[in-house]
């Protein structure tokens, strides 16, 4: 009997890499410096495969998959850069752009936000897609932070970061669609949450203008992201 | 050689674009020696000409004037440049889409005005339903996002329109900037 080897080796863009077999075909772009474009996905965090920036193609398979949650397989040929994907990325960054009322000129993130420095990486010079323009709410009944439906992107970094870091779960999502939302605790008032311990880890992993500090004004919003993977590896060690 | 024909249109916007445009200082020498400016805010001229070579809109098409006026621009322009936010995207004056025109001007014109309050229905041009940026109502040649877009951008793009070239955009400027 053979033993079963647990490093899989597989073609990016036609060069050869070997990677663990738990590992993601993002996590092996990213080790060997091949950028795939990526929202939801934050170091630290678990990954849900929402905002499909990171879709690649496999050879063998007609679907597009996402890099941050397919894993690698022996003998996998992943392409992560061509028209069709290039088409499908941008056409995704676009509808986002049209989701809500995202004002990258009056934003607190304006000059810091992942979606509006993504869109110039992209080489989106416009929308082709028409505004929705849709009412959303601002709620700045918390103490210190404000949360802007506005420029919300549905990425779930907030929901995630409360619940898996913090262990709070004040944050989470109601509604389906277009009509999703995250909401804190039972859709009430931040301010009014008995659950959250205003330790603002939300606002740090927010990759737009949506969550941010009180008092902070256009493009004065900057994030803080580097405690996550300290955290992340504190809890392993503790485990 | 002869001049190319450059006008410069403004819609609902805050003439920051412009601002930016004549920021180009001494460039606007140079740039004057390439083309006549036949139609701006900033001439005198009152009637867009018959034919345009190239035409910067700055704003987005806000009420039933900036509509009219974009598609006659658009009808006597060779290339329609969306310069700015306003333009591109919409931008500050999209922010009463949301609210609907009715609710927008009780409070502009009646809930806030304490002298003969009323909503006008002469001079002043009627405002449309939505905000809405120029590429949904007129085709657009080229898209010059910034908020404004920097002097820098603006001369680099007249420039390589003037040159016959398109202006490669994406890493000289993006929304917002």
């Amino acid at each position: 009997m053979s033993p079963v080897s647990n490093i899989k080796t597989l073609k990016i863009d036609g060069k050869d890499f070997s990677a663990r077999q738990d590992e993601t075909i993002l996590e092996v772009a990213r080790q060997n410096k091949i950028f795939i474009p990526t929202l939801c996905d934050l170091r630290g965090l678990s990954t849900v495969g929402a905002c499909r920036m990171c879709l690649v193609e496999i050879k063998g398979t007609a679907k597009l998959l996402p890099a941050c949650v397919t894993r690698v397989e022996e003998g996998m040929e992943v392409t992560t850069t061509s028209e069709r994907l290039d088409r499908y990325r941008k056409s995704i960054l676009e509808l986002l752009f049209t989701e809500r009322n995202h004002i990258c000129s009056v934003c607190v993130s304006n000059a810091h936000c992942e979606l509006q420095s993504l869109a110039q990486r992209l080489q989106i010079t416009h929308v082709h897609f028409p505004y929705r323009y849709p009412k959303a709410q601002v709620d700045g009944s918390h103490p210190r932070f404000v949360i802007d439906q506005n420029r919300c992107i549905l990425c779930t970094r907030c929901v995630r970061v409360c619940e898996e870091i913090e262990g709070a779960h004040t944050w989470d999502v109601m509604g389906r669609g277009i009509d999703a939302n995250v909401i804190t605790d039972l859709n009430q008032p931040w301010g009014s949450s008995e659950t959250c311990t205003g330790c603002g880890k939300c606002v740090h992993v927010c990759p737009t203008g949506a969550l941010f500090e009180k008092g902070r004004s256009v493009a004065e919003m900057l994030k803080r992201r580097n405690f996550l993977p300290y955290l992340t590896l504190m809890r392993e060690e503790r485990d | 050689m002869s001049k190319l024909r450059l006008a410069t249109v403004w819609l609902d916007g805050c003439s920051g674009c412009h601002m930016s445009f004549l920021d180009i200082d001494d460039a606007l020498i140079t740039l004057l020696e390439r083309v006549d400016l036949v139609y701006s805010p900033l001439v005198d001229t009152k009637v867009f000409p018959e034919e345009v070579d190239i035409t910067l809109v700055e704003g987005a098409v806000s009420s039933e004037e900036d509509l009219r006026k974009i598609r006659m621009v658009r009808e006597h322009s060779k290339i329609l440049v969306s310069l700015g936010d306003c333009a591109v995207t919409a931008n500050v004056p999209s922010m009463r889409n949301p609210f609907g025109v009715t609710a927008v001007c009780e409070r502009a014109y009646r809930e806030n005005v304490k002298l003969d309050p009323g909503i006008p229905d002469q001079v002043v041009p009627k405002l449309l339903d939505r905000v809405r940026p120029i590429h949904e109502v007129v085709p657009v040649d080229v898209f010059v996002p910034g908020c404004p877009p920097s002097a820098s951008v603006i001369q680099y793009v007249l420039m390589e329109l003037i040159d016959g070239r398109r202006p490669e955009l994406s890493t000289r400027t993006r929304f917002g900037a």
